[in-house]
């Protein structure tokens, strides 16, 4: 293994270490994805016995599809943010950053357990669309994986910003690693399309990547055709958010050996 | 050689100047004690080495290293230990020393657990979380986690705060030891007067950022007429005597 694969496998075995012991914090991972999807799944099921017709069942696929690709965006992002608040919130930045760890190196550990994280959360929720409400994600064919890699991309560009801000201003930035999302969720056309939006909001909607995977989501479900188009706009712009997030992560960490806040941060 | 060279090194916050325009070496197997009062620039200086904190203006070399280009490299080959910078509490001592020895890329690592287990004696609760020890444990596990890359340059802040001491001078006797052993250069930041006289051969007298004074504890004594170095520390800090030329 060399030097840098090493250190980023030091710090994600610190977290899958706390994992490994704790049923708690394994249950938490997939507790909301799952009771999202119950939720939905009879909102579903009573639209189809309400409507008795296939476009009540296309609908319905639409909406469970729209929460199960939701959570990736959410848990990617909450992956990265809550790994690092768990090294400020153990005291334990001091000892990461004396290391020789490169920053790049904590922000791929943090991907790393991210990926882990969103895998647990999703995928017992995925199941359960599939074994109670007769919904198949993987129907979508091997697309799914571009929709996937799209959300996961927008997720981490939207906890970088996170951590960048709380190495910026601190443990009164952590709430934002739990409230963010839910801020662009009515601009990301999870369940509806875009065009339902007022003129005016629409502009916000198509800067994010997130509707354009909706979007495209919507007609692989309802129409069996796959936007590439919009799945280049989603890819291009996650290009931009990865690389502003990414700049900013830089900028701030850098910020913050100048304010001396890394040995700090956490209190 | 000097394994810490540092010349000319500020640090200003804003209005604040925390530490100005000190300049020092720590030759190679020496000991350093860094002796101040409270927001005399011990911890800045400590920070600036490590490069958790950048300098406003000077330089600082660790083994040949430039820390403003080259820190990693210096890094690699450095720790610390500090009692007031915890460990992961829910992790057990073996688990945190894995983590630590793969952020340091210890080779034989496994080995190496078992090496500072038996030397530090953390055998009997190395597979209990470290939140559950006991202040003298947590003391030997931080300097375990700090040895665990077997360091030529080890920065120590406090390292026997609140301990007894019994395991107050256990530790000491250990360091001494592994210093003897490495000839690794270590800089000590401590209240302790007792410890800086035992362990350091050098001491850097710090107020308001500056250097104030400096030599071996034994020529300190000497200069300022005292018999220990808690009366020399209280004569600096309160401007009470200066210093009888040589």
């Amino acid at each position: 293994m060399s030097g840098g694969v090493r250190r980023v496998w030091g710090l994600m075995y610190r977290h899958l270490a706390l994992y490994r012991r704790s049923w708690p914090r394994l249950v938490e991972l997939c507790y909301w994805p799952v009771l999202q999807m119950c939720i939905w799944g009879f909102t579903a099921s009573f639209l189809a016995m309400r409507m008795g017709s296939s476009l009540a069942a296309t609908a319905g696929a639409a909406l469970l599809g729209g929460v199960l690709l939701w959570e990736v965006t959410l848990r990617s992002q909450m992956g990265v943010s809550i790994s690092f608040m768990e090294e400020m919130w153990s005291r334990n930045l001091g000892h990461v950053f004396v290391s020789p760890l490169r920053p790049w190196e904590l922000v791929a550990a943090l991907l790393g357990m991210s990926i882990i994280r969103m895998t647990i959360g999703v995928l017992p929720a995925i199941l359960l669309a599939w074994a109670f409400y007769a919904f198949n994600l993987f129907a979508l064919g091997p697309v799914l994986v571009l929709f996937f890699i799209n959300l996961m991309i927008m997720g981490w560009a939207v906890a970088l910003g996170v951590v960048s801000l709380i190495l910026r201003h601190g443990s009164g930035a952590e709430a934002l690693a739990w409230g963010i999302l839910f801020g662009l969720a009515p601009f990301s056309a999870v369940f509806y399309p875009v065009s339902v939006l007022p003129a005016v909001v629409q502009p916000i909607a198509w800067v994010l990547p997130s509707s354009h995977v909706f979007e495209g989501m919507r007609g692989v479900l309802l129409d069996g055709v796959v936007h590439w188009e919009q799945l280049a706009a989603a890819f291009g712009l996650n290009v931009v958010w990865i690389g502003g997030a990414s700049l900013l992560f830089a900028r701030q960490f850098h910020a913050a050996r100048v304010r001396g806040a890394l040995l700090s941060m956490g209190e | 050689m000097d394994a810490i060279r540092v010349e000319g090194l500020t640090k200003r916050y804003g209005e604040v100047l925390a530490v100005d325009g000190i300049s020092f070496a720590a030759p190679v197997g020496s000991t350093i004690g860094l002796l101040g009062g409270n927001g005399a620039g011990k911890t800045t200086t400590i920070s600036m080495l490590l490069g958790l904190l950048l300098p406003t203006s000077g330089s600082i070399h660790v083994l040949g290293h430039d820390m403003a280009r080259d820190r990693f490299a210096a890094l690699a080959r450095m720790n610390f230990s500090s009692p007031y910078v915890s460990l992961p509490a829910r992790l057990t001592v073996a688990e945190n020393l894995r983590v630590y020895g793969h952020l340091y890329t210890v080779p034989n690592l496994e080995r190496r657990i078992a090496e500072l287990a038996a030397d530090l004696a953390l055998e009997d609760f190395i597979h209990r979380p470290a939140g559950q020890l006991s202040a003298g444990q947590k003391t030997r596990v931080a300097l375990a986690k700090s040895l665990i890359n077997t360091p030529d340059v080890l920065l120590l802040d406090e390292p026997t705060a609140s301990l007894d001491p019994d395991t107050g001078d256990w530790v000491r006797s250990w360091l001494e030891r592994y210093r003897a052993q490495s000839k690794c250069t270590i800089l000590l930041a401590s209240h302790n007067m007792a410890e800086v006289h035992r362990m350091c051969t050098d001491v850097l007298m710090l107020k308001k950022g500056r250097i104030v004074d400096h030599g071996t504890p034994d020529a300190l004594l000497e200069r300022y007429g005292r018999e220990d170095l808690e009366e020399v520390f209280l004569d600096i800090a309160r401007d009470r005597r200066q210093a009888v030329p040589a």
